[in-house]
């Protein structure tokens, strides 16, 4: 019951929090989660869980488009769909304001260095929601020569939600699950050793680094791809 | 039918050699030529002449200049056992019915061809991804590299010999200045050097645009594709025709435009096999195609507003409501929100979904309130003070460079081009039905912008056509597939190329059948990837934001640039 309701119910009657609140309150400050608390508007919790309730609870997400999956992801924050109802909306266009990167769709060798540099330039905690089928193992694409098998080949995976493209409401059930994972203070297991980016130098001295090296500079960074060792 | 048929102005047409009153005459084409043509192919669209790798340039001026042919519509590289081969497919923007493809084979050992680069700008890009993928080395072009693959790849991966499973290394270069050594300016030329994406909000998805501003203004700008290049040639020649193609062609231009580029390779197979399609089937194709293209172009100017005054509220959420009701649609129809696998070899894969009433209502309803809608919009977006500003005048493309560099759909039609598949080289059932090709001659942003939303309204006149004849049709005569073998084999060596207007323009399809169930060399003209290259000549001297608005305005999917 609303304080609002209690006071025409019964005018002359003060609840407990009315009367603690005191004169000269203004009434905007007396939000759900105050009345949620009732009359002691203390709560004890551990730091920690209160640190990933918020984390959860407020996530700026990237505004990151790769592919065909990126069109359902944009419906998902647009109208109808509307991401933001569950405080995952703001889409940030650096990665320096982000917390969480959702990557919708096929990676391809060019693009994958790129990616892993992204993903590091975001602050931590940062968390990783691979969207389609494409982020989980190269989807329809998976025998093509140039696409990655998956976006744990470069970056660690929190969610996966699975699709070809998964339906707006599915990724918003993914944010969810995400959501409270993070609030339960759950973190990503890397599951595969994933794609470095490494200095040209520090290679291996193989047969296809000797060919290339008059081409690559020692200190440029570089990701090497063993195709024949991918899932 | 409203559309007139082109009138070719009879003057013009005795100095053209070839054309007749009934076609091409491949024979008058073959004397121009005289010895350069060494043999003739039949391909099932027109007729191949097979020239030498050093008479290209010779040819091609000769065919663009005297027999008219100002449309290069695509170039095909493939490799045989025996030799490599690039196929010229030339068109005419006034009369794209009639085609001629020039066949220039190249040795093994030493696959060296002449450019064509100085006669049609588009093969500029073109012979880099032929290089690229297959492996065919372009004399005389101004910049013979990779395009879509990094520049340390190692092999051409549509070779025969290519093996998949060798590693490669990747660089994560920064790109230096190309106007750095450049001394003209001086010592202290103050160029600056910026990369735009392959992250960035602007770039409608992984593009990379290497820009030298001077100031605020564009001394020097290259796109650089191939951040989304996902072997789709490769896997839809790994793909049986009948089922295992159509998926991709959605994967292409992905932003629900899916039903127009499975017409284009519906096309391409049908006339490869030899199926005819019932008259049924082509009414519900035409239906979905044109839905398909509302779609697009609403995401088109969403996003589009949001490129030029990032207004994410209020013209973005709107188009946005608006395609989610086209997307339910043909949800309804296909079963999928976006990629829509709807087109079966000689026809659909079902019928409209039962109640059939309820679906037709749906759909009226969307097309009673679409003038409301765009009136809105042209409220808000071409009505703008500030668009108009941002808009008009900026971003021109001249119509002889748009038919250069092969421009076409809204981008051409901006520049004044009157050039449409769906009326020019008909199919489906648009010749039937009542409507008009839009073009504008502003040239500019604000022109192609306008043709999207003009284009809006015809397409909305043919749904509703559509959907008029298929309330009437006889229940006993609704055939939506043609009798298909449930293997296709097409003849060995039958080479086709067939074209569609997609969203974004012409989407071109070359099959290559070797006599199995699977092609032997499929190739994708993209609208997109052609529309892309007039970037420069739009940007070069201009001011940086507009270069953002004329990208924009290009309305380009990175999944059909890179493929
Ligand atoms: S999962 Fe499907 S829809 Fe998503 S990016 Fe990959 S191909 Fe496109």
């Amino acid at each position: 019951m609303s304080s609002e309701q209690s006071q025409t119910a019964n005018p002359d009657v003060q609840s407990t929090q009315e009367a603690r609140m005191g004169e000269g309150v203004d009434s905007r400050f007396n939000s759900k989660l105050r009345e949620a608390f009732g009359s002691s508007p203390f709560i004890l919790t551990k730091f920690d869980k209160f640190m990933n309730w918020v984390r959860g609870s407020s996530m700026f997400m990237l505004q990151f488009g790769i592919a065909c999956c990126s069109i359902e992801m944009i419906h998902t924050y647009a109208i109808k769909h509307d991401l933001d109802r569950f405080g995952a909306g703001v889409p940030r266009a650096s990665p320096r304001q982000a917390d969480v990167i959702i990557v919708p769709g096929t990676i391809v060798s060019k693009f994958a260095p790129r990616m892993k540099r992204v993903y590091d330039q975001m602050p931590e905690p940062k968390f990783v929601v691979s969207m389609g089928s494409c982020t989980v193992s190269g989807g329809p694409f998976q025998e093509g020569y140039n696409v990655i098998k998956g976006a744990e080949e470069v970056i660690p995976v929190d969610i996966h939600v699975p699709g070809c493209p998964p339906r707006p409401e599915a990724l918003i059930y993914g944010v969810a699950k995400l959501q409270e994972r993070i609030a339960n203070g759950e973190s990503a297991p890397v599951t595969v050793k994933p794609y470095e980016l490494e200095q040209f130098g520090d290679l291996e001295r193989d047969e296809l680094v000797e060919k290339l090296a008059d081409q690559i500079d020692e200190e440029d960074l570089v990701m090497r791809y063993n195709w024949a060792d991918s899932p | 039918m409203s559309l007139e048929e082109p009138t070719p102005d009879s003057d013009a047409e005795l100095d053209v050699v070839g054309e007749t009153e009934d076609g091409l005459d491949y024979d008058a084409l073959a004397d121009l030529l005289g010895d350069k043509v060494r043999t003739r192919e039949e391909h099932l669209n027109a007729e191949g002449f097979v020239i030498r790798p050093d008479d290209v340039q010779d040819v091609l001026f000769a065919l663009r200049d005297e027999a008219g042919f100002d449309h290069l519509s695509s170039v095909t590289a493939q490799e045989y056992d025996d030799r490599y081969e690039s196929i010229y497919h030339l068109k005419k923007f006034d009369d794209p019915t009639q085609q001629l493809s020039v066949v220039v084979p190249t040795s093994k050992d030493n696959p060296v061809s002449e450019s064509a680069e100085p006669v049609y700008r588009t093969a500029d890009w073109h012979e880099r991804e032929a290089y690229d993928l297959v492996g065919i080395e372009y004399e005389g072009h101004p910049d013979m590299r990779r395009i879509l693959l990094p520049e340390t790849w190692q092999g051409h991966p549509l070779a025969l010999d290519y093996d998949q499973t060798e590693p490669q290394i990747v660089t994560l270069a920064e790109h230096r200045n190309p106007l750095q050594e450049d001394h003209r300016a001086g010592d202290d030329s103050d160029t600056m050097f910026i990369n735009i994406g392959p992250h960035h909000p602007a770039t409608h998805g992984v593009l990379h645009v290497e820009t030298v501003l001077d100031g605020e203004q564009i001394a020097d700008i290259e796109p650089d594709i191939g951040y989304l290049h996902r072997c789709e040639e490769q896997m839809c020649q790994q793909g049986t025709y009948r089922h295992q193609i159509m998926p991709y062609p959605d994967r292409w231009d992905y932003v629900s435009a899916g039903m127009l580029n499975e017409w284009s390779y519906a096309r391409a197979a049908e006339t490869l096999a030899d199926i005819e399609v019932p008259e049924y089937a082509q009414v519900i194709r035409t239906m979905a195609a044109e839905l398909s293209r509302m779609a697009a172009h609403f995401l088109a100017m969403g996003t589009f507003a949001l490129d030029v005054y990032g207004d994410f509220t209020a013209i973005f959420q709107y188009t946005f409501r608006d395609r989610e009701i086209v997307q339910n649609i043909l949800e309804d129809l296909s079963g999928q929100r976006l990629m829509f696998n709807y087109f079966r070899l000689g026809g659909v894969a079902w019928d409209l979904p039962e109640p059939r009433e309820e679906f037709f209502e749906k759909t009226r309803d969307f097309l009673n309130d679409m003038p409301g809608k765009l009136d809105e919009l042209h409220d808000l977006v071409t009505s703008n003070e500030i668009f108009q500003l941002r808009c008009v005048d900026t971003g021109v493309l001249p119509p002889e460079e748009a038919k250069s560099y092969g421009a076409t759909g809204p981008v051409a039609r901006g520049s004044g081009i009157d050039y449409d598949l769906r009326r020019d080289d008909p199919y489906g059932y648009y010749d039937e039905l009542d409507w008009d090709v839009v073009t504008e001659d502003g040239c500019d942003n604000f022109a192609r912008v306008l043709v999207r939303l003009r284009e809006v309204e015809q397409s909305a006149r043919i749904v509703e056509q559509c959907v008029d004849l298929l309330e009437d049709w006889p229940e006993d005569d609704r055939e939506i597939q043609a009798n298909v073998p449930r293997t296709l084999k097409p003849d060995h060596d039958t080479e086709v190329y067939e074209a569609v207007e997609a969203a974004k323009g012409e989407l071109g399809i070359y099959i290559r059948s070797d006599g199995t169930d699977k092609p032997a060399r499929f190739k994708i003209r993209s609208p997109c990837f052609s529309n892309l290259q007039t970037l420069p000549v739009m940007s070069e001297g201009e001011y940086i934001p507009d270069m953002i608005a004329s990208l924009g305005s290009l309305d380009i999917v990175l999944g059909e640039v890179d493929r």
